[in-house]
């Protein structure tokens, strides 16, 4: 991985979001630069869950934030509907990002303290919606209902009243009340525990089918993303390892990236073996300075000189399934192909 | 670290000694809103050597029974009642005075969040030292040689320079290695691990528990591992009590509880893990709801309230922990999972359209489901 290419993208009318070879760069002082994402590209059909893993550090949540021009791309495309947003101007943009709208990890840090809930909820209407308070109060009422919130008893409530749960709960409410499109989860279940976990991921689904929303589904954990996702993408220091539909990334992981992540995954089932000494040592390098050609070739078992020296494009090795690897897991007759 | 263990500690011993045995700890805290139970009546033996995981979710007591058994638990408003026995001494009652002479030398704790257990203003290296010096009469330079060979053991790469740094500058599964090191600097013979990889990704979680488990077992510590995560203690415990709302409602040897765990809360847990094996969009089998105020805790069992199987005597009756079939295997529940009487009740509740029953089965719309 730690590939480029956009050999993945699809065409179509059902396309709502594509991002077109993302970089993400910040100063780092010292005249350093930290590539965050360095030309990531993918697509999402209207109504599909993508979901983004990796990492700490392999800058899926700058993938997000850059989707939303929070800031904008250093350079690439993010295209909703067609249209460039990175080439709109910022009071267009902003008028734009009602349509997309952001769930983050910590629920109880991303809600005012000092605002009841009634208010919190209320806020994107404030600026966007009806000046009427009814009106207002009315369309927050849902959808504190619809995330199973008692609209009654929360409105005069502050966000510390509230479980962690609930606080995500009261945050998806106030994502949802602008209506849309497209929802930004950004590790929105890491911080529960796992009851309460399920009870969010199993909201989100009821919520996408209500409502028809398209979601990107941000996190680290790959047991979650598969429950919720249609694809998944997988990132390594600001590149694209691996994208393809979830049961078919699961079963056969091509990356051996993916493979790691999966060998890590705690099984809750005490015959099964542990792979207790498998290669999942080392950290993932400094972003000030990516290895050259495949970024993961420091941590990987199945280096060879090639990927020092060059990158691994995006290519497709079946269906929807593409993987941006030297030496994929797959067949060996496959990868032939695959080369050819 | 293997030559200060031999020469400052004798190893742990045998197996199948009692190391600590608690009887019906409790630890209650008095808050201007009444009496916070939060660790209500739980008892264990613990084997040298051996590992019990403990699992709940947030609030269920497990942090403080941890912290209780290592009498950490020393704010005035609290009271603590019970008997902690470790290598035949009472425990409870001992001032933290003299409790000094057991932290870090006999019973150390590895703390659930890396980033805000060290101090962020003081190098690793005299952090690591801190109890060596504190318990054992040794130079400067001695004790940075004992520190480097610390950060070797939980395997930091370029130990000598790494002993200089400041926690800001090391990543979060380094820092959660530096903090396994103070807690194994004194080579204790209990190490409580309270959520060690809750804060950390699942490669850098993976890497800190094997590193646990093999600290464990060259040292032949007796561990105690607190998580809400029962995937994390599946293959990496000898057994493993489930607490909720300040008890354990049920206790057995891990492969034991994995083959036929009874309680419904147990079952709950596990269910509501997302696993790998399933096809995506499986819906998961949530529990509604929270665990319960421990100031009021309702009649009758704590879990009725969330429980799929409940019945009216539920309500009504706590269930006392009772011996299940299996050797070790204890359970409290009137209706335990996988009898008869279970699936008739299960039955019940869901004609009855109860809500608990129909998030069990999977059948309940979240966006119906009306959180208190």
């Amino acid at each position: 991985m730690a590939g480029s290419g956009k050999a993945h993208l699809r065409n179509g009318d059902d396309i709502l979001l594509q991002v077109e070879d993302l970089h993400m760069e910040f100063p780092a002082g010292g005249g350093r630069t930290v590539f965050a994402v360095s030309g990531i590209s993918f697509d999402i059909a209207r109504g599909e869950t993508l979901g983004l893993v990796g990492e700490s550090g392999c800058g899926k949540s700058t993938t997000g934030k850059a989707v939303l021009q929070l800031p904008p791309p250093t350079r690439g495309a993010v295209k909703l509907d067609g249209e460039d947003l990175t080439s709109l101007d910022p009071k267009s943009m902003r008028k734009k990002r009602t349509g997309i709208q952001m769930i983050f990890q910590d629920p109880i840090s991303s809600l005012n303290p000092r605002r009841a809930v009634g208010e919190v909820v209320a806020e994107p209407l404030a600026v966007w919606g009806p000046k009427d308070q009814d009106q207002q109060w009315s369309k927050v009422a849902e959808m504190l209902d619809a995330v199973g919130i008692d609209p009654d008893v929360a409105r005069y409530k502050y966000p510390h009243e509230f479980s962690g749960g609930q606080c995500q709960r009261i945050s998806i409410a106030r994502a949802l009340v602008m209506e849309p499109e497209l929802i930004i989860c950004d590790e929105p279940v890491s911080a529960l525990d796992v009851s309460v976990q399920a009870q969010i991921l199993n909201l989100l689904e009821d919520l996408k089918v209500k409502y028809g929303l398209t979601l990107v589904f941000i996190a680290h954990d790959l047991a979650v993303v598969k429950n919720i996702s249609d694809r998944v993408a997988v990132m390594y220091l600001g590149k694209m390892c691996e994208l393809s539909g979830s049961d078919e990334l699961y079963e056969n992981p091509a990356h051996p990236y993916t493979a790691l992540l999966l060998d890590s995954l705690p099984v809750p089932d005490p015959t099964v073996d542990l792979h207790t000494e498998v290669a999942v040592e080392g950290e993932l390098p400094s972003p000030l300075a990516p290895p050259s050609g495949c970024r993961f070739r420091t941590r990987c078992d199945r280096v060879q000189d090639l990927c020092a020296q060059q990158e691994p494009q995006m290519r497709r090795i079946n269906d929807a399934h593409y993987v941006a690897c030297h030496f994929p897991l797959v067949d060996a007759d496959e990868v032939e192909v695959a080369i050819a | 670290m293997t030559d200060m263990s031999t020469t400052t500690r004798d190893h742990a011993g045998e197996a199948g000694q009692a190391l600590l045995v608690v009887e019906d700890l409790k630890t209650h805290f008095e808050v201007p809103a009444g009496m916070v139970k939060a660790v209500d009546g739980v008892s264990f033996t613990l084997e040298k050597g051996k590992t019990l995981g403990v699992v709940g979710e947030s609030g269920s007591g497990k942090t403080v029974l941890s912290r209780s058994v290592m009498g950490l638990n020393v704010a005035p408003n609290t009271h603590t009642t019970g008997s902690v026995i470790y290598d035949g001494e009472q425990m409870v009652g001992k001032t933290p005075k003299k409790m000094k002479e057991y932290w870090g030398e006999e019973m150390a704790m590895v703390f659930q969040d890396p980033m805000t257990s060290l101090n962020p203003v003081v190098k690793i290296g005299r952090q690591l030292t801190e109890h060596v010096r504190q318990h054992h009469n040794v130079s400067k330079s001695e004790a940075r040689d004992i520190g480097i060979e610390l950060l070797r053991s939980v395997r930091i790469p370029e130990p000598e320079s790494r002993i200089d740094n400041y926690p800001h500058e090391m990543s979060g599964g380094m820092r959660q290695r530096v903090c396994i090191a103070i807690a194994l600097a004194c080579s204790p013979k209990v190490l409580f691990a309270d959520e060690p990889t809750t804060a950390l990704d699942v490669t850098v979680q993976h890497q800190i528990l094997n590193l646990l488990a093999t600290q464990q077992r060259e040292r032949h510590m007796t561990m105690i591992l607190v998580t809400h995560d029962l995937g994390v203690v599946a293959g990496r415990s000898d057994e493993i009590a489930v607490m909720y709302a300040g008890r354990i409602v049920e206790k057995a040897p891990t492969a034991t509880l994995f083959a036929g765990m009874r309680h419904p809360y147990t079952q709950g847990l596990l269910n509501s893990i997302p696993k790998t094996d399933q096809p995506s969009h499986t819906r998961l089998s949530a529990i509604v709801g929270r665990p319960p105020d421990l100031i009021n805790p309702p009649a009758g069992c704590k879990f009725a309230p969330r429980c799929p199987y409940a019945q009216e005597r539920c309500h009504e009756e706590e269930p006392q922990l009772v011996n299940a079939v299996a050797v070790g295997h204890q359970f409290a529940c009137h209706i335990p999972v996988g009898s008869p009487e279970s699936d008739a009740a299960f039955q019940r509740n869901l004609e009855a359209g109860r809500p608990q029953t129909l998030a069990a089965a999977g059948r309940l719309l979240a966006t119906e489901e009306l959180v208190d």
